[in-house]
């Protein structure tokens, strides 16, 4: 009978493993396990880790408008939340104004709906943003919403020369999975190394992009690809920084990525501990960094929402569970965890708090912060993680031999590529071949989950466009249009679009104006087909 | 219509949502199945659906929707639908929709409705059935 097995990424495991599988394995030449908080930091990019300060705790969360999520961010700061993860609604996403035609039946449905800078300032108000770091889950709008939650932060007293924050901005991703794309590749990254190169000038402890291996996984991807191309993509924005004649040391250090945590248990660990390595490497080794925070790879490890079922909900609360686990011996230094109720609705407060607690167990009764990489020198993650590099490498290189991952994105060929992979999937799923509990065994008949769900109440999409009809009429309309003439003139040359932002920002421009004078010079993606 | 012809599918993402991995995993199934696809791609109005329906004289409009906005796209695609004359198309929706919509979605004239736990095996054989049963009454 063939009793082999092999993990997603499609490496074979063994039943038993011993030093010589991680003599055997080894890719680099020198200590590759090596001391925490020193290259190649495969143990933690910080020497006393979680000894120090647990990670940070970011449930995602923005529904309805302002005024909503801001509650709904309290909550979650009470039950213990020690950062803030906004999700904005589809039109905010896609560069439309809740009145616009486009937005009909989607404003605040998915997140919070942001117009102008008047609604960010409620949406933050009375929150020590200082404190309470904010990632803010945004992409196509990335650079206007990066604007606007600066502008809000100045306007508040903060200092942004101390500012710490992320913003996800990774539009390369956006066009394998998730798609809130609205420019051509090329102006869309150009949009990037325009916050990059702006950041690194004006909010240098700011994260304008945080690479997303997290959303190429959930199309479809295994979890070495979604490292691979997740590494492939970061470096097409390093390089575009290295073009606007920054050193290296000014900007990677700002750079941030998130990554998915459903999956076996070992393997998502190893992956992590292997990618940690391996970035690190890169930016020693291909980038010529000086600086080892320019070599860390800082992590939200999170969500993990293809994992959980439909069928017999409850079983995501364990499910969450093993994924925080493997997020804390992974060294993550973000966990945003995924909740029971999310494969139906936007999570209720208690699914929240369950998602929170789970964590704070963690921490409080079972002692995962007590030491750093518990799991360092075990024969099978000591193996497995060097395997993951290797395989990572091999993809890696593979991308960059077929032209590299711009030009690869361009042509739909990721897209083609992880798609099948999904497919595959799913029909394994099927045939059993790949096990979930729930699905296709350890079935319940009847199943009536028991599962509430998230109320939609469109009466707060009529008050946010009575808002923006409000900012529109008590606003300095001739200053509004200055500052779209002056970002139109920006678009069109070549200089950083930022500041123009800033400013039209400041005069109360609305999302969709912005869009729009953006979309008059760079046109519109074109999606490619690829069947 | 000519023997030959594959029964046409017209999948679409309607709205603003972006979550595009069961469509494409779906219209590689269909695809795999022996339908004639077409996939729209993301983000496509009322008027792009019904348009792409008719140049393609699809059999079949598919819908994929994970956002929750189902009613009000449905509700609005419904009069489109009506004034293009592509009632006789059957009309099947796919995504995160919640039972409780089901009867009012049925009601507006979605043919059929499926989750993210249906499977591909499920979703192939129920159009092939319903078309054919379309076809049969076309004939008749």
């Amino acid at each position: 009978m063939d009793d082999r097995r092999f993990n997603e990424s499609g490496i074979e495991i063994n039943p038993l493993y011993g030093p010589e599988d991680i003599a055997a394995s080894k890719v680099g030449d020198g200590d590759d396990i090596g001391e925490p908080g020193a290259f190649p930091f495969t143990r933690g990019i910080h020497r006393e880790m979680y000894r120090k300060r647990p990670w940070t705790m970011r449930q995602y969360t923005g529904f309805g408008n302002a005024e909503d999520t801001n509650q709904r961010f309290k909550y979650l700061i009470r039950t213990g939340n020690t950062g803030l993860n906004v999700a904005f609604d589809l039109p905010t996403q896609c560069g439309f104004d809740s009145d616009d035609d486009m937005a009909q039946g989607e404003v605040g449905r998915v997140g919070m709906a942001i117009d102008t800078l008047k609604d960010m300032e409620i949406a933050f108000d009375g929150i020590d943003i200082q404190n309470i770091t904010v990632s803010m889950t945004i992409n196509g709008t990335a650079a206007i919403m990066i604007a606007m939650y600066l502008v809000m932060a100045e306007k508040r007293g903060f200092d942004l020369s101390k500012l710490r924050g992320t913003c996800q901005n990774d539009i390369l991703k956006e066009f394998v999975g998730r798609g809130t794309w609205i420019y051509p590749v090329e102006p869309s990254v150009r949009l990037v190394a325009d916050t990059i190169e702006y950041c690194a000038r004006h909010a240098p402890l700011y994260s304008p992009v945080s690479v997303c291996g997290y959303h190429i996984r959930e199309s479809g991807a295994t979890p070495t690809e979604e490292i691979a191309h997740g590494f492939c993509i970061a470096r097409a924005y390093l390089d575009e920084g290295l073009k606007r004649g920054m050193d290296i040391d000014e900007f990677a250090y700002r750079m941030s990525f998130n990554f998915n945590i459903f999956g076996q248990f070992f393997e998502q660990i190893c992956k992590f501990r292997a990618a940690r390595r391996l970035w690190a490497k890169i930016l020693k080794n291909e980038y010529a960094a000086k600086d080892p925070k320019s070599m860390w790879l800082r992590m939200i490890a999170g969500g993990g929402g293809s994992g959980l079922t439909i069928e017999q909900p409850e079983n995501n609360i364990v499910r969450g569970a093993y994924y925080a686990m493997i997020s804390a011996l992974s060294g993550a230094q973000t966990i945003a965890l995924c909740c029971y109720d999310e494969a139906y609705t936007i999570p209720s407060e208690k699914a929240q708090q369950i998602s929170l607690r789970t964590m704070q167990i963690m921490i409080e009764e079972m002692g995962m912060t007590d030491t750093v990489d518990p799991l360092a020198g075990s024969y099978y993650v000591e193996t497995l993680t060097n395997q993951m590099e290797a395989e990572i490498v091999r993809i890696m290189a593979e991308v960059d031999a077929e032209g590299g991952i711009v030009k690869l994105i361009s042509e739909g060929k990721i897209q083609a590529h992880v798609s099948k992979g999904a497919y595959e999937h799913q029909k394994a799923l099927e045939s059993g071949a790949f096990r979930k509990v729930g699905v296709n065994c350890y079935k319940v008949e009847e199943e009536k989950p028991e599962v509430d769900m998230h109320p939609y109440k469109p009466e707060d999409a009529v008050k946010q466009t009575e808002r923006l009809k409000a900012v529109r009429s008590g606003r300095d309309n001739a200053a509004v249009d200055a500052a779209l003439a002056r970002l139109k003139t920006a678009a069109e040359g070549s200089e950083n679009m930022m500041p123009a932002l800033v400013e039209a920002v400041k005069a109360y421009a609305s999302v969709g104006e912005m869009n729009q004078v953006l979309t008059s010079v760079f046109g519109q993606y074109d999606e490619p087909n690829i069947f | 219509m000519s023997k030959t012809r594959k029964i046409r599918i017209l999948l679409a993402k309607p709205g603003l949502d972006g979550h595009d991995v069961g469509a494409k995993v779906v219209a590689r199934a269909l695809i795999d199945a022996g339908f004639d696809v077409r996939y729209t791609g993301l983000r496509q109005s009322g008027e792009d659906i019904v348009n792409a329906a008719r140049d393609f004289d699809a059999d079949v409009i598919a819908l994929s929707i994970l956002s929750g906005s189902h009613m009000p796209i449905c509700e609005r695609l419904k009069g489109l639908i009506d004034a293009y004359q592509l009632t006789d198309r059957l009309w099947v929706v796919g995504g995160n929709i919640p039972a409780a919509d089901h009867a009012a979605l049925r009601e507006i004239g979605v043919d059929a409705i499926y989750n993210t736990s249906s499977s591909l095996a499920e979703i192939v054989a129920a159009i092939k059935e319903k078309t054919s049963e379309q076809a049969g009454q076309d004939n008749g």
